[in-house]
């Protein structure tokens, strides 16, 4: 019964992706978009953040160079098909660039590395008017076509949002499985053992950066076509910030994590536009009070409850014991 | 040349500032371990208090010794109390992230509830303008650069130079020997987190009548501090004002002879130079690992 669970809730949540959209209106149905597209690079973080340990607060960086990459190259002629390789290979090297210097020093420093390259990428979107518009942004950019079918109406592209979300979910659970899932893991729970038992720390870290870019790319050229217009502004430090939010909210290393962070840190806000500064300050409340009571995350609440149980069970046992050892005369 | 001077001056009264912050930054770190991510929020709180101080009729440097003392109950005690004491125990991460958490409270918290725009603030300083061998100079830039100098020689001569001080640095270096020598570890631990929050208030005297008051004030202060301070060498408060300065200088010359567009970048190049050749900073010692 309790191995079933997970599965008859997987499917519970597929049928609702799949069957409410067509239910809602337009915008809702672009908010569930939206949501995916920062499933998608949250769940980046979560293997940079949370399976590998690594401080990552650029990640916004890597979703606006993705952006961008698609937007400059469809506005140029070329096939969006052609874009999104090209930015998954972009995040791919620069993340490998960027990585190599700030992981050579452990911990904070890549924090910091990432966070003033967010600043310099942004900087860079703002001002070389004549790549990126500058803070005029570019519009009017495409969706793409899928074997001929047209992508342009809000459900077709949720669909196909859906769909690579589906497909960049099932890669990172068959990645954290893997040997190279298990080596990540090991590294951030105890990177010293880790290296004694051979695991190369540096190409490792090295590589789940890269790869938590390379899903940041991805959502990136996802949001260029979704929104259509993109400027500087949703790729400043602010949203990095939020990403490592919705990730530790969520709970950090555990897969579904991501999925319920971006709901609480881009679905429910966008609903709330009206009140959006007040449900930022709401949400900047909630971080602090969860690091204080609950600081694995929303989703360590069934294992915590879990561990209580046991806890209990067990000193029920031992009490059981010590009585009837009491009661037995040796 | 008279530019150039003018230049390096206002460089160094900016940098002087970000030193400021930069100092109270590593002064945490280095007794706590703890990586404050509000704290250019902490130099925004004080610039709205004196504001309110001084609508409600009080003159400038009364507003700011009242904020002083409310920032140290609130800033200081407060946020050791409510924050840092509690999350330490669990390492680096939890703390950063609700710092995070804090500040992004903090500032949008000030945008909803008081006000979203801008406020002037008046100056300690006339904005008269004197020569010297033939350039011109702004009476500001001195003041505030002298300004900043004194306050961070000063908490400099009081680590070093008086009892409590000095007990302060012990509990930097090896809280458990610390203990042992019969130092109340907790209250020095305190003493750092109101010197940090005594001088976010004097950053934030100096700073807004340049930045001017408005919520997000701090987000690009806090910023170069950190970069100043990680520059300059995160264990040593010595290279805090190092970096600061620095900063405050390569990025003024660099806006006005690179680009004024790409200022903001300075402090990075900068910042990741210094991690590939000196990673513990220009002053810091190098730290072993700790197995």
């Amino acid at each position: 019964m309790m191995k079933r669970l997970p599965l008859v809730g997987l499917a519970v949540a597929l049928a609702v992706l799949l069957g409410v959209p067509p239910l809602l209106k337009s915008y809702g149905v672009y908010l569930f978009s939206y949501w995916l597209v920062f499933v998608i690079a949250t769940m980046g973080l979560n293997l940079t953040v949370g399976y590998a340990g690594q401080k990552s607060l650029g990640h916004a960086a890597f979703f606006g160079i993705g952006a961008y990459t698609v937007a400059i190259l469809m506005k140029a002629g070329f096939s969006f098909w052609l874009g999104l390789p090209v930015a998954m290979l972009g995040c791919f090297v620069i993340g490998l660039a960027l990585g190599f210097p700030a992981l050579r020093v452990q911990s904070i420093y890549l924090a910091f590395a990432t966070l003033g390259f967010n600043v310099a990428v942004w900087l860079v979107m703002r001002n070389e008017e004549w790549l990126t518009g500058g803070t005029f942004g570019i519009n009017n950019i495409a969706r793409p076509k899928l074997f001929g079918v047209s992508l342009d109406g809000a459900l077709a592209y949720y669909y196909f949002v859906l769909a690579v979300t589906m497909v960049l979910g099932a890669l990172l659970w068959g990645l954290v499985r893997s040997p190279w899932g298990k080596a990540f893991k090991a590294l951030r729970d105890n990177p010293i053992r880790a290296e004694s038992l051979g695991v190369d720390v540096q190409a490792y870290t090295l590589l789940a950066f890269a790869i938590g870019a390379v899903y940041a790319g991805v959502a990136g050229a996802l949001f260029a076509s979704l929104v259509q217009f993109i400027e500087p502004a949703p790729f400043a430090v602010g949203t990095s910030f939020m990403m490592y939010l919705m990730v530790v909210v969520g709970g950090p290393g555990y897969f579904f994590g991501p999925v319920l962070g971006a709901a609480v840190g881009v679905l429910l806000p966008e609903w709330l536009r009206f009140a959006q500064a007040w449900y930022l300050f709401v949400f900047g409340i909630a971080v602090v009070l969860l690091m204080l009571w609950l600081p694995d995350g929303l989703l360590s609440i069934p294992d915590r409850l879990r561990a209580r149980r046991q806890a209990r069970a067990a000193s029920a046992l031992r009490a059981a014991r010590a009585s009837a050892a009491s009661e037995s005369p040796t | 040349m008279s530019n150039l001077l003018d230049l390096l001056l206002a460089g160094l009264a900016t940098g002087a500032i970000y030193a400021i912050v930069a100092v109270g930054f590593t002064l945490l770190w280095q007794t706590s371990q703890t990586i404050n991510f509000a704290q250019g929020e902490f130099v925004m709180l004080p610039a709205f208090m004196m504001l309110g101080f001084m609508t409600m009729g009080a003159p400038l440097l009364l507003a700011f010794a009242g904020t002083c003392v409310v920032a140290v109950v609130v800033l200081g005690w407060g946020f050791k109390r409510g924050l840092a004491d509690p999350l330490l125990r669990f390492g680096m991460m939890p703390i950063v992230v609700a710092t995070l958490g804090l500040s992004i409270a903090i500032r949008n918290g000030m945008r909803a509830g008081i006000s979203a725009q801008a406020y002037p603030f008046p100056s300690l300083f006339t904005d008269r303008l004197f020569s010297v061998a033939g350039a011109t100079v702004s009476w500001a830039d001195v003041g505030t650069l002298l300004c900043a100098l004194a306050l961070v020689l000063g908490t400099q001569a009081f680590l070093s130079r008086t009892v409590t001080g000095r007990a302060m640095q012990a509990v930097a270096q090896n809280t458990e020997s610390a203990t042992v020598l019969g130092i109340d570890v907790p209250r020095m631990v305190f003493y750092t987190f109101a010197i940090n929050a005594v001088l976010a208030c004097a950053a934030a005297l100096l700073v807004t009548p340049v930045y001017l008051a408005k919520f997000d004030m701090g987000e690009s202060l806090g910023m170069k501090a950190f970069f100043a301070a990680i520059i300059g060498g995160f264990n040593n408060s010595r290279g805090a004002l190092l970096g600061g300065l620095i900063v405050g200088v390569a990025e003024n010359l660099a806006a006005a002879y690179v680009s004024a567009a790409y200022k903001d970048a300075v402090a990075l190049v900068l910042f990741m130079l210094v991690i590939l050749f000196k990673p513990q900073g220009l002053l810091g010692k190098k730290e072993e690992r700790k197995v």
